[in-house]
């Protein structure tokens, strides 16, 4: 790379994360006025192994919340991550500890199950009129169901150190699940900003009418965005599994509302057609930094469901105030 | 129609296109023909049937019957993208574009320019969609959102976004609706350029003056059928006029009771919308039909839709019986005795999953349901007057109104609003859709009305409707009243006159 096209893209680099600030000035500021409010009533809260603890804390949230992004863009909604969590942790499982399948095709078999799961909302929603949140409600309990059929509500042991490490591991100071994180977000980025299929989500969600015009295959996108919310889901089952040693029936009970609200309030819209994965990767930390912080100040879990209610409808509530005018 | 044309210089050949849809013969062996570097006109009223002729074009409808031929060879349109393999590139009168993307990523839509490695190329995106921009000098930014422009902005992209891309055949429906005079002088200079290229381009409009200006031929259509091609040049304003009311005068209309009372029951002032509507004034009188004329977007309905309190209006006076009334929400003028009866009655009218008693009934509940009591004999009755007064034809009033014919839907949304005693009575569009027969009824209904002192105001895009029933017409172009017709001067041709811009 010569020094003049490096320049150039250091450039680049600087005004897209600057637009990126502006873009979300908004909750940014709320997101830094979290925190420091926290660390002057905790200052271990900014301790590197509490931030690397937050990160990790949210990363769950956010593998699910980066695909919601796009199927809420696409104007649908996925309720069915929770339940496709608690799936694939039980597949996974079951496969290393009953069946004796190596690590690696277990965890790949989990996520392919939690990718036919999608792929299923995103085949009913693509070819017929049922509403997405009917035909998600549904699979989340049949989803839901399957995991406690199949280990008759039991949590599935695994106890082996490099399935742990999937879930447990660091490398340096960073967790794996952030590293994951990472990877995820740069292709979300890539599929969002660089692809055809991106633009093409926020074409079906924002004028269907439109899309069809020009040529678009409608199906196809609302099939590629639910799969991925499918494999996102698996790969959080996977990840948190791997995490307790154990598969659980009852993972990801509620996740799915995290991860909306989580698209929420990073300012996408409901309706479909506009919104960033950046974002929501702003949301996510909210949520996080947000138990994180009540956590820390040691306030119960019954008062931080009633403080996460508020924030979500303030923050939210702010947005379009701010819209408005 | 060749007229002596080359075959080679033919582009496209449309032959007995025949489109059916449930219910409507839309098409009914249409022809039509285009050659390189031609402008040809599409002309005909409101549900002609040329923007469905140019759907099943474009690839948005299938066509049932016929052949096309596009540069000497038979092509099968199935999709969109068929259509635009075969070089077609459609400008449809209402705009699809993708609000919360980018000007460049409109354009581009469906058809991104791609980098060597399968990304989208944004810089050469961004840099050809502001070439474009330029060469028709609109002093826009390629990287702004679509939801950020005008209205008439939109269009010219949507103009841009057709005529970018080497199409050989454009069709342009209804492109200056809502453009400046400005933007218009573009529009021709870029269709000027265009035929240079040997595009053909294929032009939808009402405005006569502008297809006396670009355009080399006009087809004519009238009720899904093909009524004749003729040169520009060889023809006259009232010939095409002619050519699309030409039907026949229906006896079915009749006016039965005319009298004038010379009692003003309504009177507008100066009612504007800001670039909906522009200084409406007209008055009502008692026991008068006033019909409301004009082309789609003229603003009638916008005008009603003021007056009854759907939409704010932001100058102007409404006075009803002499006295001034300030109508904020339709329950306002619901309280000075005005009915409206929608345009689309299944969308803004009627509950379509409910049955007959309930469309009826909803507007007057409060005059039989109290608190904890639902007087069921009074429902029931008032159900039961208008299902026999207006010969509602319904097995019983228990029936879902959806499974209703149109006419008889209509009689209930009439009922709906007869319930609540109107003294004026606002119909928009009030015999769309349904059959002759049923018209006839709903023409029967408005003249029994009148001669009980109701007062109506009738919406219409038919002329024989209007011209039979109304007492005076008022006609609409471009959101103002263009001139209020005593009956005696109304005839299609005058209409038509004024309707699309004459004075």
């Amino acid at each position: 790379m010569s020094n003049t096209t490096y320049d150039n893209f250091f450039i680049k680099l600087t005004n897209a994360f600057l637009q990126y600030l502006r873009e979300n000035r908004g909750i940014l500021i709320g997101l830094v006025v979290l925190c420091i409010i926290i660390s002057l009533m905790n200052p271990d809260f900014l301790s590197t192994n509490n931030i690397m603890n937050v990160l990790r804390q949210t990363s769950t949230n956010m593998y699910l919340a980066i695909a919601m992004t796009m199927v809420i863009i696409l104007g649908g909604i996925d309720l069915s991550v929770g339940s496709i969590i608690a799936v694939t942790g039980v597949v996974t499982t079951m496969l290393i500890a009953v069946a004796g399948f190596p690590i690696w095709l277990a965890v790949a078999l989990g996520i392919f199950v939690g990718m036919l799961f999608g792929s299923f909302n995103g085949y009913v929603s693509a070819t017929t009129i049922i509403p997405p949140f009917i035909i998600t409600l549904a699979t989340m309990n049949i989803a839901r169901g399957a995991a406690y059929v199949v280990t008759d509500g039991k949590p599935v042991r695994v106890m082996d150190d490099s399935f742990n490490f999937i879930g447990s591991g660091y490398i340096g100071p960073v967790p794996m699940q952030v590293i994951y994180l990472l990877f995820f977000l740069i292709i979300a980025y890539i599929i969002m900003n660089k692809t055809k299929l991106g633009r093409y989500m926020y074409a079906v969600g924002g004028n269907s009418e439109a899309a069809k015009f020009s040529g678009i295959n409608i199906k196809k996108v609302k099939l590629f965005a639910y799969t991925f919310s499918g494999f996102m889901a698996g790969v959080a089952g996977v990840v948190l599994s791997a995490r307790m040693f154990s598969g659980q029936p009852t993972a990801g009970d509620m996740a799915e509302l995290d991860a909306i609200a989580a698209v929420v309030l990073g300012g996408t819209s409901m309706t479909g057609g506009r919104g960033k994965i950046g974002g929501t990767v702003i949301g996510a930390l909210i949520i996080g930094v947000l138990s994180n912080g009540l956590n820390l100040m040691g306030v119960s879990s019954f008062w931080q469901y009633i403080v996460k209610g508020v924030v979500i409808l303030v923050a939210v509530y702010a947005d379009v105030f701010k819209k408005k005018n | 129609m060749k007229r002596g044309v080359n075959v080679s210089e033919q582009l496209l050949e449309m032959s007995k296109i025949t489109k059916r849809f449930p219910g409507v013969h839309a098409l009914k062996g249409v022809d039509f023909s285009l050659r390189k570097g031609e402008v040809h006109a599409l002309l005909g009223e409101n549900g002609a049937g040329k923007s469905t002729l140019m759907k099943v074009l474009g690839g948005i409808y299938q066509l049932n019957e016929g052949s096309i031929t596009i540069g000497g060879n038979k092509v099968d349109i199935k999709d969109v993208n068929d259509a635009k393999e075969n070089g077609v590139s459609i400008i449809h009168q209402e705009i699809v574009l993708v609000p919360y993307l980018t000007i460049a990523e409109n354009i581009f839509l469906g058809k991104e320019p791609l980098k060597k490695s399968g990304f989208i190329d944004m810089d050469s995106m961004i840099k050809q969609a502001q070439t474009f921009i330029d060469n028709f000098d609109l002093g826009l930014h390629a990287k702004m959102l679509v939801s950020d422009l005008t209205v008439a902005q939109q269009q010219m992209i949507e103009i841009i976004k057709a005529v970018s891309f080497n199409s050989e055949i454009i069709v342009m429906d209804e492109p200056t609706s809502s453009l400046t005079d400005k933007e218009v002088d573009f529009l021709f200079k870029t269709i000027k350029q265009l035929k240079e290229q040997n595009v053909g381009i294929v032009y939808i409009s009402h405005r006569m003056n502008e297809l006396f200006e670009v355009t080399d031929r006009i087809t004519v259509m009238r009720d899904g059928e093909y009524i004749d091609t003729v040169n520009t040049n060889e023809t006259t304003n009232n010939e095409l006029i002619s050519m699309m009311v030409g039907r026949d005068m229906n006896q079915m209309y009749e006016r039965t009771y005319v009298k004038k009372s010379g009692q003003t029951i309504l009177s507008v002032q100066g009612l504007t919308r800001k670039g909906v509507i522009n200084d409406v004034s007209f008055s009502l009188e008692k026991g008068e039909i006033l019909g409301f004329s004009g082309l789609v977007g003229a603003g009638r309905s916008e005008v009603m839709k003021c007056i009854f309190g759907i939409d704010e209006y932001d100058e102007g006076e409404i006075f009803v019986n002499g006295k001034k009334v300030n109508i904020n929400v339709p329950n306002d003028a619901i309280s000075h005795g005005i009915a409206y009866v929608p345009e689309n009655r299944k969308e803004e009218g009627l509950f379509l999953i409910k049955p007959v008693d309930y469309n009826i009934t909803i507007k007057i509940l409060h005059q039989f349901m109290s608190m904890f009591q639902v007087n069921k004999r009074y429902e029931d009755e008032q159900a039961d007057y208008y299902i026999k007064e207006l010969s509602i034809k319904t097995p019983n009033k228990d029936q879902i109104v959806n499974n209703l014919s149109g006419g008889n839907q209509q009689k209930v949304l009439f009922s709906k609003w007869l319930a609540t005693k109107p003294n004026i009575l606002i119909l928009d569009e009030p015999t769309r859709g349904v059959d002759v027969g049923a018209k006839s009824e709903i023409y029967t209904i408005m003249n029994q009305l009148v001669e009980e002192g109701v007062s109506i105001i009738m919406v219409s895009s038919e002329l024989p409707e209007i011209i039979n029933m109304s007492d005076r017409v008022a006609v609409m172009y471009k959101g103002s009243i263009q001139k209020v017709l005593e009956k005696e001067a109304m005839d299609q041709e005058t209409i038509m006159y004024y309707a699309t811009g004459g004075n």
